[in-house]
């Protein structure tokens, strides 16, 4: 069974993100994501300052599989990206939801409304069967 | 649901996660494809590569038939045991297939072909077959195990009877002993020492269990396909298939144009090619910066022309993307491949990249 926690929202493709309750927002990919998608070995993330739109695609994490697009949640200003994967993407498998995010934007008040909750989440992995 | 080789419930109990791969039902890894890949390189793992085909062949006319459907020339075996890598050609050149060839005695060979291939090699080989005094027999009933690494042989030679271990012991590469209806090969598919063991269906999963408590780890599909493209060993229907000839796929030292009059099937086809002139030739890529090369992706050889990636991936002991790649003929120590939109520089090498544990770079 994937971890999920309650208090984060997601996306349908399978992000994960966090309300930092400043303005900004943490943005990762799900454990479902980084175990469907096996050892992580590369991931390419968006420069910073960068300004992205809703559903753009603005990073993309390789393992020994596949490569995968991530796309930005909401619309926002990446103002932080994870540099450590850079060195150790393997952080994505080993802790998704922690050392392993990848991107914090800067965004607008109410931008997170529209994200689907970790119930509507397992709703989207349960259609996945 | 695909089908199942002996040890698919084995697989399932021990988490393997199980995907499709030519119409089979395999373990794709059992957690890490990543620490299964090293485990090969660095101690002893082993795959279940039950769904690769055995077939024999046998009569009086063995030899001459697998003279004429080889590009690689059998008469070479004259040794029991000893094996012959190469390919299987259509008339045009294109590879059916790629198989290693066992000689057993003068009327008697095994032939070990590839699962996703099966029924079309099979109808090939026994269309061939009218022509000549032989009998093709498939061997669904026997399973296959490779156990791979530096430490391979020593941890299995143990599990054998003395007699047995001593024969396996004393194998040179590309040997095989036999033991009643088991075939101990010293051949493999990662570029590490080690064995590939065929073996009755019913003693697949006995004998598994026996590996696993010598402390061999079982690996899947995915370490299985980095260790290969590490060693520079090609894929069938990725770095070849029939629409490339041996000469463009690095294959040519398969293939025996001597003696002159030994007529294989391919071989007018290959001998107009080579004098046409190959245009393309198959290399070694190592991708200088952070990243990860993929099948099919362009390359360019600035100056030359382009080529594509045939087996792109990551490799987990350098630490690099490597790939095995189709290039024009001119093509230098350097290029570039189209990653995403952005070309990104690469040296040229001949693979192996890694073979005994060890970088070749």
């Amino acid at each position: 069974m994937s971890n999920l926690p309650a208090e984060l929202k997601y996306t349908a493709s399978h992000e994960w993100i966090r309300d930092e309750g400043d303005g900004t927002v943490t943005i990762g990919i799900t454990d479902h994501a980084q175990e469907l998608l096996g050892d992580l070995v590369y991931v390419e993330l968006p420069d910073v300052g960068r300004e992205l739109d809703a559903e753009e695609a603005c990073a993309v994490v390789e393992s020994v599989k596949a490569a995968s697009d991530v796309y930005a949640p909401i619309a926002g200003e990446v103002v932080a990206v994870n540099e450590a994967l850079s060195d150790s993407p393997e952080m994505i498998n080993s802790d998704a939801y922690g050392d392993g995010w990848l991107i914090k934007m800067k965004v607008e008040d109410g931008a997170l409304d529209d994200l689907i909750d970790v119930d509507a989440y397992q709703a989207v992995l349960d259609d996945e069967g | 649901m695909g089908n199942k080789t002996p040890l698919y419930d084995t697989h399932v109990a021990a988490g393997g996660k199980m995907v499709d791969f030519g119409g089979w039902d395999m373990p794709l890894n059992y957690g890490s494809q990543l620490e299964e890949h090293h485990v090969v390189r660095q101690d002893a793992g082993m795959f279940d590569v039950s769904h690769m085909t055995v077939v024999d062949v046998a009569g009086a006319e063995a030899k001459a038939f697998l003279r004429n459907l080889l590009a690689n020339d059998i008469a070479k075996l004259t040794v029991s045991g000893k094996a012959l890598y190469g390919c299987m050609l259509k008339a045009d050149g294109g590879v059916i297939d790629d198989l290693i060839t066992y000689y057993l005695d003068e009327t008697h060979y095994r032939l070990v072909v590839n699962a996703a291939t099966r029924d079309k090699d099979i109808a090939w080989i026994q269309a061939q077959a009218g022509r000549f005094d032989v009998t093709v027999t498939e061997r669904p009933e026997l399973a296959m195990i490779a156990i791979q690494g530096p430490n391979a042989r020593a941890k299995v030679n143990g599990l054998l009877s003395p007699e047995t271990a001593a024969a396996a012991d004393a194998l040179k590469v590309f040997f095989a002993a036999i033991d009643g209806e088991w075939f101990i090969a010293r051949t493999g598919y990662t570029g590490e020492d080690g064995y590939e063991i065929i073996l009755p269906d019913r003693d697949a999963v006995d004998f598994w269990n026996r590996l696993v408590a010598a402390g061999v780890r079982p690996c899947g599909l995915g370490a299985r396909d980095t260790l290969r493209l590490e060693a520079g060993m090609n894929l069938y229907g990725s770095d070849m298939d029939e629409g490339t000839s041996p000469w463009s796929t690095g294959l040519a030292w398969t293939v025996a144009m001597d003696p002159a009059d030994r007529d294989f099937i391919g071989r007018a086809a290959l001998e107009a090619e080579k004098a046409a002139g190959v245009a393309m030739k198959r290399v070694g890529l190592v991708l200088e910066g952070k990243g990860v090369l993929r099948n099919h992706q362009r390359v360019v050889a600035e100056g030359v022309g382009e080529g594509e990636i045939t087996s792109g991936g990551f490799s987990p002991t350098l630490g690099v993307g490597i790939a095995l790649a189709r290039v024009p003929k001119a093509t230098g120590e350097r290029c570039q491949v189209d990653v995403r939109g952005k070309l990104l520089d690469c040296r040229v090498v001949t693979p192996p990249f890694v073979r005994n544990g060890k970088s070749c770079l």
